[in-house]
């Protein structure tokens, strides 16, 4: 329609998109780089990194879980507590002798009743904002862990129940040492997210959860049933946080009352470095994935570097508010008003 | 490409009350096949309210719908968008986030199954959207383009084309040009006429005296909820118009 401003415009509207996508992987590699010429006989070990994927096995599926939410330009404060619950029940669940795949379920479908329960009550009960409700159950939720497990941990599971979260994939077939296996929770995160990806980008619901966070008028106009999708979405989300409890209760061998502490923040932190918009309707699951590896690299890196925790709180603290100025340059430059 | 001059959609005796508050008296409504026909009218004049009723967002309190003869009963915006009824709201409707082709086809997204899952099937949803906007004459840089990268003028063209993406019987725009900068009007104003020759008919809500000479082929006030006067475009004046949304004949 214009053509001189076209001409203008042309350079930087072809950047956004690929810096869109791709900037975090960058930002990502870079780090690796970094951290590997800082400690390069420790941090690309095989120890070393298999030992980051079990650290970020079970927030990567809260901040995934997060994220679907954010994309809706909703939060969920409560995914910390929904897996607390939901490793509570398994414990309980456990010690009562029930079979392993009994156990393995409790805490998915306790993690699905919790987000199921948060997702009616943003829409049945007209919650001005999904905070409200979220924190809310935040503090619903847990209460409910201390009171059914009288606030004591619980502990030792059977091998079967910790498989994700502890198993490991013995790779000497393939010549390798027999220190060299591969954690069955990276195979988990591996396929989790590749079917999150198919669901948000290649399916009419993920597209419309993409819409609602774009315009939710606009979702409406279209006849798609906003409320019916942010039901799924929550619902979804407390289901993610069920399988970080599993992952949880495999790694360490025990239900406990502080489990997911603070971890919805980390959650939407990872979310937010990963290029997921506060404002909704934007952000990738890839994007998800890099935020966890940047916040699990970042932890690491600075454990073998012998750093203390309050720096990291600082670093992490830096990043998210980095990665949101970003955000708000991009949307300057990509937005026409 | 045929004018067809059929009747599509006639509104009969529509009467609105909103409580105590009559806001339409015994309306009557005629749009045939590629025509456009002007609603204009004063604030609180009815209009939004008649097509609302149209649009089937709300039931009449008496009066009746005939779709192509036959009556019909909204219930809902689904109804009448079924029939074939779409409406272009002010606020345009779309999702800045997602390209120009998910925005078209947002809701009724073509599906191609794997399994037993169904998978969006952008090919199909690309090849739509580019023969789609072809027809329309719409020029823009690509279908994957996304909504918030547009103009005023393009983001009106994409809403429109929106509203004819499923074989549109009757398009309703609601104030098509309040919101366009000066130079992309003409834009717009062409894209109503090539839809008029593509056979819809369109009813075009509009305070702008320049677009109801531009467009319509009939132009019918509304003052306090009543039909207030009627013509043929070519045998009134924009003065005698103004006059009428005034109330003066």
């Amino acid at each position: 329609m214009e053509d001189k401003d076209k001409k203008k415009e042309s350079l930087h509207l072809k950047l956004i998109p690929y810096f869109d996508k791709y900037g975090i992987l960058i930002l990502l590699l870079l780090m690796i780089v970094v951290m590997q010429i800082l400690q390069p006989d420790v941090f690309l070990s095989w120890r070393n990194v298999t030992n980051v994927f079990k650290q970020i096995s079970w927030q990567s599926m809260l901040a995934l879980g997060v994220f679907m939410v954010i994309v809706t330009a909703g939060i969920d404060l409560s995914v910390g507590s929904i897996m607390m619950l939901s490793l509570m029940v398994l414990a309980i669940v456990s010690k009562a002798g029930a079979p392993w795949f009994i156990v393995v379920l409790t805490p998915l479908i306790v993690g699905f009743l919790c987000g199921l329960i948060n997702g009616l009550g943003i829409t049945l009960l007209r919650m001005p904002h999904p905070f409200i409700m979220t924190l809310g159950t935040l503090y619903i939720f847990r209460g409910t862990g201390n009171l059914v497990s009288g606030g004591t941990p619980i502990s030792g599971f059977t091998d079967e129940v910790r498989y994700l979260g502890h198993g490991r994939i013995d790779l000497t077939w393939l010549g390798l040492e027999k220190s060299q296996y591969l954690p069955v929770s990276l195979v988990l995160i591996a396929i989790v997210y590749f079917i999150f990806w198919a669901f948000m980008n290649h399916t009419r619901t993920g597209k419309w959860i993409y819409a609602i966070g774009g315009n939710p008028n606009a979702a409406r106009a279209s006849g798609i049933n906003v409320n019916k999708i942010l039901v799924i979405v929550y619902s979804l989300c407390g289901f993610l946080s069920g399988i970080g409890a599993l992952i949880l209760a495999g790694r360490t061998d025990s239900g406990y009352p502080n489990a997911g502490l603070q971890s919805e923040l980390d959650a939407i932190a990872a979310c937010i470095i990963g290029g997921a918009s506060f404002f909704g309707g934007r952000g990738t699951v890839l994007g998800v994935f890099a935020g966890v590896m940047i916040m699990g690299i970042l932890r690491n890196g600075l454990n073998l570097m012998d750093v203390s925790s309050f720096w990291q709180q600082v670093l992490i603290g830096s990043i998210i508010v980095l990665a949101v100025y970003i955000d708000v340059l991009r949307r300057d430059l990509g937005t026409r008003k | 490409m045929s004018i067809t001059k059929n009747l599509l959609l006639e509104a009969k005796g529509v009467t609105k009350y909103f409580g105590t508050i009559t806001a339409l008296e015994n309306v009557n409504l005629k749009i045939h096949g590629g025509e456009c026909l002007g609603v204009v009218g004063d604030n609180g004049a009815g209009k939004t309210t008649l097509m609302k009723v149209l649009s089937g967002l709300y039931k009449p309190s008496a009066g009746s719908l005939f779709f192509e003869g036959n009556e019909k009963v909204l219930e809902s915006p689904r109804d009448s968008q079924n029939l074939g009824l779409e409406m272009v709201y002010q606020d345009l409707a779309l999702a800045g986030n997602l390209p120009i082709g998910e925005n078209i086809f947002l809701g009724r997204e073509p599906t191609k199954n794997l399994g037993l899952i169904k998978f969006l099937d952008f090919k199909k949803i690309k090849e739509l959207t580019d023969a789609h906007l072809e027809k329309l004459k719409i020029n823009v840089k690509s279908a994957d383009q996304k909504v918030e990268e547009l103009s005023g003028g393009q983001r009106q063209a994409v809403a429109i084309a929106r509203s004819t993406a499923f074989n549109a019987k009757v398009v309703i725009m609601d104030e098509p040009t309040a919101a366009l900068a000066i130079k992309e009007v003409g834009k717009v104003l062409d894209l109503i006429n090539s839809l008029k020759k593509t056979g819809v008919g369109v009813i075009v809500i509009s305070h702008r005296m320049d677009d109801i000479f531009a467009v319509c082929d009939r132009v019918m006030a509304l003052f306090q909820g009543t039909n207030f006067a009627e013509s043929e475009l070519s045998s009134t004046s924009r003065d005698e118009v103004i006059g009428w949304i005034m109330g003066k004949k």
